[in-house]
């Protein structure tokens, strides 16, 4: 069973995904976050691939993407990195990222990698519900690797009965019209929407990603959705100092307490 | 026309809208409208209208004997850089808000590199009275200060972009974030035949008027129906497809696309997507795209900032890949050698990106009695700052001509 599956089956509300970009602070701080993460509490972690051209992110991720590039990060070197990953880290894993970048790795090359160091899901953003339909989902689907889709507030009803239909694992709730990490607490109209999706009876659970930055809007996440992703305002925690895993613990239990 | 965009928004391989769900609704929106908007009558009457009383066209088709004296062949200007704002880009801003309109839209952004299709659009949100936000990087923000100056002359916020490179593709990303937390209010009118389909295909389409008035043109002022030869620079390709547009089907027509070497293919500094790229995704388009092995997106070099992209418009890589088009390149040197020759022979300042379709004549043989159409993009007010540079020690433009003192 893939990963994704048996922690939605097992955990029912407040699940907590959380973001951060491979080769940032540090190349080699990939799996120490990793690490750190699930011993926090983490129920779920999304490993960013870092691109030149993040478009839908915030100044926060863009910053780490361009860190982490300048620091060497690439394809290649993360899937070296997460080699050995699952003899520590039993928690589901994910990338996410931009297109082009696992366009030039190769799908199938792409694919095999994630099934052989244990990633169970990617998200691309770019990567458009028909496109992969249409040409990718068999490999996908031969490697049991889960792409998560997304729906934003502007989704109609038919277009996200659509997505559910296709998606596996679970749906990526956009919470507001925004790039990723920008507002701070959920506004009336932002909370209609969540009750809308919630009403839809959708096959796969959701989890509201963007603008999640603190306790109150986890909780209040929580409420409407399976949980919540947490993706700027982790990054930024990172910060410069070497106290990464005391950091880490600490954001973790502020957030979950 | 077999050169159509398919019902998927795909060039053979090359298109498509690559873009988050966030951008869905607007793009979509676009998408299902954009037809049926273009081929409205009371949207035909109005964009002609301006096209005729605003912008001044038909843009003449100039025959520029001094020129086809030093070429031996016989050169016919399209002369873009007269338009209203002094570049082609008025075309596709005047249409663009004009759809805008009709799909209830208040709120108008853009990206702009040089600065020609910022000004263009500023230009177009204060004759429609709309709110006008202008991207642009901080680098051509301080290369380009009189097109900032004017655009907000002309009543648009023109807001800096400091990731990236600071230039064009990061002014572009901004565009896309504006948009994605904007979608209500907001069109975004790109600036060339770039980004997520449908608007490679509208902005080639409202840029077809360049070629639509060659139809007729030519016969006017030369002794053939068809020219021999259509030349135009390209770096989203929209002055290039506009030139092309209703020749593609004539294959008796050779179409030359030129793109800006920079400093030489091979140097490192150069925007030759055709040469130095593959496919790959920038900006929503599956299309021909400089990059690093790991696919992150190269930053560009060329002297002409309108043509530094590293992407090109999907069409243009799929004319490309069926060999409807020649796509040649040529160096910064030899643009600007170019441009002074046009000046010194006709009394054109041309634009640095059209000084690029210029330079190719002189790579090619072209026959007495060819008829060679060159589309002057636009006019070179913007680039006087790099005119004036290279005038300090040119070299000597008609060397080899000894007729061009007493012509």
């Amino acid at each position: 069973m893939n990963r994704i599956d048996k922690l939605f089956k097992e955990k029912k509300t407040n699940i907590l995904s959380v973001y951060f970009t491979a080769g940032y602070p540090n190349l080699d701080s990939t799996t120490v976050i990793i690490k750190a993460l699930e011993n926090a509490g983490a129920d779920m972690i999304e490993i960013g691939m870092p691109f030149s051209d993040p478009m839908a992110d915030g100044p926060v991720i863009q910053h780490s993407n361009e860190q982490a590039l300048k620091n060497g990060m690439s394809l290649k070197l993360l899937f070296s990195q997460l080699s050995g990953i699952r003899k520590e880290v039993k928690i589901p894993l994910l990338l996410m990222g931009y297109l082009n970048p696992v366009i030039q790795f190769g799908i199938a090359n792409f694919c095999a990698e994630c099934s052989s160091v244990g990633i169970d899901g990617v998200i691309l953003p770019d990567l458009p519900p028909q496109n992969f339909v249409e040409e990718y989902f068999s490999i996908f689907d031969k490697y049991d690797l889960y792409n998560i889709l997304l729906i934003s507030p502007q989704s109609s009803a038919e277009r996200i009965y659509t997505i559910d239909k296709i998606s596996r694992g679970f749906i990526y709730m956009v919470s507001s019209s925004s790039v990723t990490g920008t507002k701070n607490d959920f506004s009336e109209e932002q909370v209609a929407y969540f009750k809308r999706v919630q009403n839809m009876n959708l096959d796969n659970p959701c989890l509201i990603g963007f603008g999640i930055s603190n306790r109150e809007t986890y909780n209040k996440a929580g409420k409407y959705a399976r949980g919540a992703i947490i993706g700027s305002a982790f990054v930024k925690s990172l910060g410069k100092d070497d106290k990464v895993i005391e950091n880490i613990g600490r954001f973790i239990r502020n957030i979950k307490s | 026309m077999k050169y159509d965009v398919d019902e998927r928004g795909y060039y053979g391989e090359f298109g498509g809208a690559y873009i988050p769900e966030m951008m869905y609704p607007n793009v979509k929106q676009l998408e299902d409208n954009y037809l049926k908007i273009l081929t409205d009558q009371k949207f035909i009457d109005e964009f002609n209208s301006l096209l005729k009383n605003y912008v001044g066209r038909p843009s003449p088709l100039y025959f520029a004997s001094r020129l086809s004296l030093f070429y031996k062949t016989k050169i016919l200007l399209k002369r873009e850089d007269l338009n209203h704002t002094g570049a082609h880009k008025i075309n596709n801003t005047v249409g663009q808000i004009l759809i805008a309109k009709r799909l209830g839209k208040s709120r108008i952004i853009a990206e702009t590199g040089a600065g020609q299709h910022g000004v263009a659009t500023a230009t177009v949100c204060a004759l429609m009275g709309m709110k006008c936000v202008v991207y642009m990087g901080q680098t051509d923000i301080e290369r380009q200060s009189p097109n900032v100056l004017r655009m907000k002359m002309l009543g648009a916020e023109v807001i800096p972009v400091i990731s990236g490179n600071k230039t064009l593709k990061d002014a572009t990303n901004e565009a896309i974030r504006d948009w994605i937390s904007n979608p209500a209010d907001t069109h975004y009118i790109i600036g060339s035949v770039v980004g997520p389909h449908p608007y490679p295909d509208l902005v080639a389409r409202l840029q077809s008027v360049i070629s639509e008035e060659m139809l007729y043109q030519v016969k006017e002022v030369s002794d053939k129906i068809n020219p021999d030869y259509i030349v135009a620079c390209v770096g989203g390709g929209s002055n290039a497809i506009g030139s092309f547009y209703h020749y593609l089907n004539n294959e008796q027509v050779k179409l030359i696309a030129v793109e800006a070497a920079g400093k030489g293919t091979e140097s490192g500094e150069t925007a030759a997507t055709l040469v130095k790229g593959r496919p790959g995704v920038i900006h929503g388009s599956m299309t021909m795209l400089m990059q690093t092995e790991d696919g992150q997106i190269i930053e560009p070099y060329s002297i002409s900032a309108g043509l530094d992209y590293p992407g090109i418009g999907p069409i243009h890589s799929y004319l490309h890949k069926i060999k409807r088009v020649i796509f040649d390149n040529v160096t910064d040197d030899e643009a600007l050698e170019a441009a002074l020759r046009l000046t010194r022979l006709e009394g054109i300042v041309p634009a640095l990106e059209s000084a690029h379709a210029l330079a190719w004549l002189g790579k090619h043989k072209f026959n007495n009695d060819d008829v060679v159409v060159v589309t002057i993009s636009g006019r070179g007010d913007k680039d006087m700052d790099t005119y004036i540079k290279y005038m300090e020690s040119p070299p000597n433009p008609l060397k080899g001509a000894k007729w061009t003192t007493h012509m």
